[in-house]
């Protein structure tokens, strides 16, 4: 695929591919995440097709130069469509010696790799834990790849000696040296850049001066010195028609929960409480008070749910966002808001659990918590987003099932696509699916009274706003009598209010798409069934798969509470199933429970999303 | 077009159709009767009146109270109000709790409730024990109360609910008894009046697991000795004829015999509502003794002084930005500022 051609004018041979894979490593106070987010900017803005795959340590600063504190950032751009970050990467930025220790296992051999010199000082490779007087840019280790030793840290010296800057400042402008050098390896124009930078230091005029002359600095070191003899050329992915943008998942999500507000006419509430990674939903949301959405940040988690059940109560549209341990916190109040038959969306962006966990890695571990989460026979609609830019859709589609059909609902995403991006393209709000909503506003029953839980044709009942005349009522965690609401602990009725709400979820199965194959056929061999963050890399393994002629197809759930109505068909029509989890096969558990077919498993709970080589692998194993 | 006026409410208005289930005898009765009597006069519209209650007997009374209402989760009321309030400011808010719900359980949102300050009312009925679970310490138990979960004696200090609100910046701290009708509805009226989160402690007798716990403070052979209640810009003053007053040496209150002493009334302390200072040093004649001295408990509004309001705040924060930079087209939202096409 690659053509090479021989650039006279500027003696670099300019090397053209469909896709490359780049990963910055450094120390988390190195800005990798910044780095590698501006070069993911201008790919986007270049036309090309990108995921990437932002990979931190919880630690904030964890000791600089150790192991434990480096920071990555992955991004994976192509002329053709690109649904993973990447299995392995073409090119390593490897700021310190502990960084080229963590990462250098997934570059692939004949690989790039740009370290800064400074970074492999005796002190650094000591923190990297490398033998004393081992220095891997010297011991012919790396013979395998490509090796650019560039001193960026007294580079980016020299070209900041007369800024007036401090030393701390000057080192900190290190990394726009190496966004710089990068933007020349492969082809690309810092501008984007460069208006960042002095929109984001307005303020600070001699800081933004200095960050832009680095970042030239950078481009102009890659254009002159004689090390760097090739540049990558990535031209524009041929995508759909129509207008894009990058965005990351809670971003997405962000907008996706704004977008539902705007569309069902409701004020947006959002009671949450920090928590990574779900906390940039809270960041995002808090931004648009212009818009009247009321953002609070409650005590703890569930003060952040109980504050949404109450919102929602007055008649808005009432999310929480949260995390794993966030969710176990919130699980009464999830069966609280089941009882009262009210709307809600609970967002769990998944992380690798249990307890603390690995905070800033990805999971899919939450599932059958999701599920089953709560005391009691408390039924509540699941849905999973499946990339960063569907989180937009999911948000949405968890805002419409929840008013619609007066029922707590929720929404999974996890660290993988909440902190990864891709392009996307954005829809115009009157392509947005219409949500409707009405209050009750006078009495529903016989002789003017007031039935709070008689339900219409979808089993669901009025959703009534404190403040109107005439229908004060009262709700609660007590079981109800049927219709009238009040307390009640007569056994049937008790029996017959689990079944009516188990119904009305199960109902929910009228109201959205059926299964279909993503990719290959209706009928095949294999049946891959994946649901969430694992869509890239499936689809990705399955497209390679049936290119290389194997008789698989790619089926993935949005809706696995409840399933789509046609699933146990749409089963049945594949001799084999396998269901790729990072978890420990739950909704393998699900499948197999409700469908009785027999699936079976892969797994991955590494805190890492799954490689389309391991995807691959495994469906050419059972193809055999 | 002539306005029509609504026809005053009466108490009976407020009463649910649902039976009340407290035990017989219980402090409950009073309180929501006191609640039903008062809010008639309070200018409202029923509609927007909202109670939200926890868990515990208390958190029953929301059933009882023909407005809107929620009874909630165990110790959650507080947290569920603030987004009610949040939500729609205009609606009259009124938590309910009890001693284990809102200082036990519910502990942290309490203590968040009075920081923030939303302005809604926040009604706590001390009984210092747990009745719905049938009788075991709660965290205003005294010390070596025997229960069924303490039966040689509760080893913890109990809290001072008053001194904890203040410490946890409460804008509004008021003591009342349910055997004091009169003085009750009043604490109701002041609360309701107030803007900011209200907090009104109510001595509430459980007249099956913790009887006659607050009698000293409401049966006349005692009551003029243990109890003081407090008139904002009035002299401290109790004592069965009226004799004793509270004066402050230096930093030290004590208690003089105005008569033997000849003090003129104008002399003693002087009740000031807005003296944090004073108002902490009250809330502490509960458990404290000052120079060994025991003090009367006092008994209606220790503290009172507004302050920013969240709700507001809220509100005012997004009309000003609202104002400043207008609302932003959704179209605008979704495409954001970095886009590009393919044609």
């Amino acid at each position: 695929m690659e053509t090479v051609k021989k650039n006279v004018a500027q003696k670099t041979t300019i090397t053209e591919s469909e896709n490359f894979v780049v990963r910055f490593s450094g120390d988390s106070g190195d800005g990798m995440q910044l780095t590698g987010m501006q070069f993911t900017d201008t790919a986007a803005l270049l036309g090309n097709d990108l995921s990437t795959f932002p990979d931190y340590p919880s630690e904030i600063r964890a000791p600089i130069g150790t192991i434990a504190g480096v920071s990555g950032f992955q991004v994976n751009f192509g002329s053709k469509e690109i649904f993973t970050p990447g299995d392995k990467y073409d090119v390593l930025v490897a700021m310190n010696a502990a960084a080229l220790k963590v990462d250098l296992p997934r570059l692939n051999k004949g690989g790039a790799i740009i370290a800064n010199l400074a970074g492999f000082d005796k002190k650094n490779l000591g923190l990297a834990q490398y033998p004393d007087g081992v220095n891997p840019l010297e011991d012919g280790s790396l013979d395998n790849y490509i090796v650019h030793k560039v001193d960026v840290t007294k580079l980016t010296k020299n070209c900041l000696a007369d800024s007036g800057l401090g030393s701390k400042d000057i080192d900190r402008s290190k990394n726009m040296f190496v966004l710089g050098l990068l933007f020349w390896m492969f082809d690309k124009s810092p501008d984007s850049t460069i208006k960042f930078i002095e929109e984001k230091f307005a303020k600070k005029p001699d800081i933004a001066q200095a960050n832009v002359k680095t970042l030239k600095a950078g481009w102009d070191f890659g254009d002159n010195s004689e090390i760097f003899t090739t540049q990558y050329r990535v031209n524009a992915a041929k995508l759909p028609k129509g207008n894009y943008r990058n965005i990351t998942g809670n971003h997405a999500t962000a907008i996706g929960l704004i977008a539902a507000a705007d569309k069902s006419g409701l004020p947006l509430f959002l009671g949450s409480y920090p928590i990574t990674p779900a906390t940039d939903i809270l960041h995002e949301l808090s931004k648009y008070k212009a818009n009247g959405v009321k953002t609070f940040q409650a005590e703890d988690e569930i003060a952040g749910v109980c504050s949404a059940i109450g919102a929602s109560y007055t008649g808005s549209l009432a999310i929480t966002t949260t995390s794993g341990p966030g969710m176990a916190l919130k699980t009464e109040a999830v069966g609280l808001a089941t009882i009262l038959e009210i709307p809600l969306v609970i967002v769990n962006v998944q992380r690798g659990g249990p307890s603390t966990g690995l905070p800033t890695k990805t999971e899919q571990a939450d599932l059958l918590m999701a599920m089953h989460g709560r005391h009691g026979e408390a039924p509540v609609p699941v849905i999973a987003a499946s990339s960063p830019s569907d989180c937009f859709n999911a948000a949405y589609e968890a805002c419409r099932i929840a008013v619609e059909h007066m029922t707590p609902v929720i929404l999974l995403t996890d660290g993988y696509i909440a902190n990864g991006s891709e392009p996307w393209r954005y829809p115009t709000e009157d392509q947005l699916q219409p949500i409707t909503v009405s209050f009750l506003d006078k009495p529903n029953g016989a002789e003017g009274v007031l039935l709070p839980y008689k339900r219409n044709e979808k089993l669901v009942r009025p959703w009534i706003k404190p403040g109107t005349k005439g229908l004060e009522h009262r709700i609660g965690g007590l079981e109800k009598q049927n219709e009238t609401g009040n307390v009640s602990y007569d056994p049937l009725n008790h029996e017959k209010m689990v079944q009516l709400r188990a119904a009305k979820v199960a109902k929910i199965a009228d109201y959205i798409p059926l299964a279909k194959a993503d990719s290959g056929n209706e009928k095949a061999k294999l049946l891959v069934l994946g649901w969430g963050s694992t869509y890239g890399a499936i689809k990705t393994a399955v497209l390679e798969a049936i290119a290389e002629g194997y008789d698989v197809a790619h089926v993935h759930l949005r809706n696995i509470n409840p399933f789509p109505k046609n699933l146990g068909e749409v089963l049945n029509n594949y001799d084999k199933i396998i269901i790729p989890e990072m978890n420990n096969g739950q909704l393998l558990q699900l499948i197999r429970a409700k469908y009785l077919v027999p699936a079976i498993g892969l797994s991955k709970v590494q805190g890492l999303p799954f490689t389309t080589t391991e995807l691959k692998a495994k469906i050419v194993e059972l193809l055999k | 077009m002539s306005e029509i006026l609504e026809p005053k409410l009466a108490s009976k208005d407020f009463a649910s159709n649902q039976e009340v289930k407290w035990c017989p005898g219980c402090g409950d009765y009073s309180i929501l009767k006191q609640v039903q009597t008062v809010f008639p006069d309070l200018g409202i519209p029923k509609e927007k009146f909202v109670f939200i209650s926890g868990i515990g007997c208390s958190s029953r009374f929301t059933y009882y109270m023909d407005t809107y209402g929620m009874h909630s989760i165990h110790g959650r009321a507080a947290a569920i109000a603030s987004g009610v309030k949040a939500a729609n400011p205009d609606l009259s808010v009124w938590v309910v709790s009890g001693d284990g719900d809102a200082l036990s359980i519910g502990g942290n949102h309490f203590i968040h409730a009075m920081r923030k300050n939303f302005n809604l009312n926040y009604l706590v009925f001390n009984n210092q024990i747990y009745s719905l679970t049938k009788g075991q310490y709660s965290p205003t138990s005294e010390k070596g109360k025997v229960t069924k979960t303490s039966p040689y004696g509760s080893i913890e200090e109990p809290f001072n609910p008053s001194e904890l609100a203040l410490g946890a910046k409460a804008s509004f701290v008021a003591r009342s008894l349910d055997r004091d009708p009169k003085h009750m509805q009043a604490m109701l009226k002041r609360a309701h009046e107030f803007k900011g989160t209200s907090f009104v402690e109510v001595y509430q007798n459980c007249p099956v697991f913790n009887d006659e716990a607050f009698f000293a403070f409401s049966d006349k052979e005692t009551k003029k000795e243990e109890a003081i209640f407090l008139e904002h810009g009035k002299p401290l003053i109790f004592g069965y004829n009226d004799e004793k007053g509270i004066m402050l040496d230096g930093i030290t209150p004590k208690i003089v015999n105005i008569k033997e002493s000849n003090i003129s009334p104008n002399d003693l302390w002087i009740h000031d509502e807005k003296n944090k200072t004073k108002a902490n040093m009250i809330a502490r004649f509960f458990d404290t003794l000052f120079e060994g001295v025991h003090f009367p408990r006092p008994f209606g509004v220790i503290y009172a002084d507004e302050r920013a309001v969240y709700d507001e705040g809220m509100a005012d924060q997004i009309s000003t930005i609202n104002s400043k930079k207008g609302k932003m087209p959704l179209n605008k939202i979704l495409s954001g500022d970095k886009t590009w096409s393919i044609n």
